[in-house]
């Protein structure tokens, strides 16, 4: 079966959503992601969501899902690279994604999460 | 240039997907900008999922609009399901009888120009949306 790979860079864990998800393949990366914070002791997770054209109510429950485990796990997350017409949308439909900081790009996204780690006293 | 009317089957997640696609397809070819491309199939993709996980199944018609001034896509959305209870309550933001959000009805007729709905419990429902360019 497919999977979604995680990729580790430093203390964070990188993320890109590239398919069209299916419930197996959400709740699998839900899954995954949590025991990967946990193993790598990730202070953040990025979330690519670049190449995605559309994000509807199933994929934003999904990234606030991997945001509430995350944020138990004492880990932070940040979407990055949402395409202008997919903002535009999710804003009308009402998607809010509470608790899920953004950023423009993967780089902007890691710079992001250094601040909020050293903010919190870690290195 | 797509054919004027045509039905897709939703059973399976897979049809949600190709609804998207169909979808997209239609909006390109009546030229909607990419942001109304983009509105079109995120309400389609609400409406597809609510399709298969409450109604238990069911199809979309999609058929392209062209009177003598504007050209539009509306999506008509079936299923033989339980039907819907309350359909005031189901429209309103956050409601839901599942796991989701409760932004696919709501959010749909946002994003849509033109929305109804009609169901009967015991029977199944009916949602229709509509976008112009």
């Amino acid at each position: 079966m497919e999977k979604i790979p995680i990729l580790r860079m430093g203390r964070f864990l990188l993320v890109t959503i590239q398919v069209d998800m299916h419930d197996q393949l959400a709740m699998q990366l839900q899954n995954d992601l949590t025991d990967r914070i946990v193993a790598d002791r990730a202070h953040g997770v990025l979330i690519d969501i670049s190449s995605l054209e559309v994000v509807d109510s199933f994929i934003g429950r999904m990234i606030s899902n991997i945001a509430a485990m995350a944020r138990v796990l004492d880990a932070q997350t940040v979407v990055v690279g949402m395409q202008p017409a997919v903002a535009i949308t999710l804003v009308e439909l009402g998607l809010s994604l509470e608790g899920v900081r953004t950023a423009l790009n993967v780089d902007k996204g890691m710079e992001l999460l250094r601040e909020q780690v050293g903010a919190a006293g870690r290195i | 240039m797509p054919p004027d009317r045509v039905v897709q089957p939703i059973r399976s997640s897979q049809d949600v997907v190709r609804v998207r696609q169909i979808a997209r397809e239609r909006a390109i070819a009546q030229g909607f900008s990419l942001v109304d491309q983009t509105k079109l199939v995120t309400a389609a993709s609400e409406l597809a999922r609510n399709t298969l996980e409450y109604g238990g199944g069911g199809e979309v018609t999609v058929e392209l609009l062209n009177d003598s001034v504007r050209r539009g896509v509306r999506l008509t959305f079936t299923d033989t399901g339980p039907g819907i209870a309350d359909i005031n309550l189901a429209l309103k933001d956050g409601f839901t009888t599942g796991n989701g959000l409760g932004l696919g009805l709501s959010g749909a007729r946002r994003l849509s120009n033109e929305f109804s709905i009609e169901s009967k419990l015991g029977e199944g429902t009916r949602v229709a949306i509509t976008r112009w360019r």
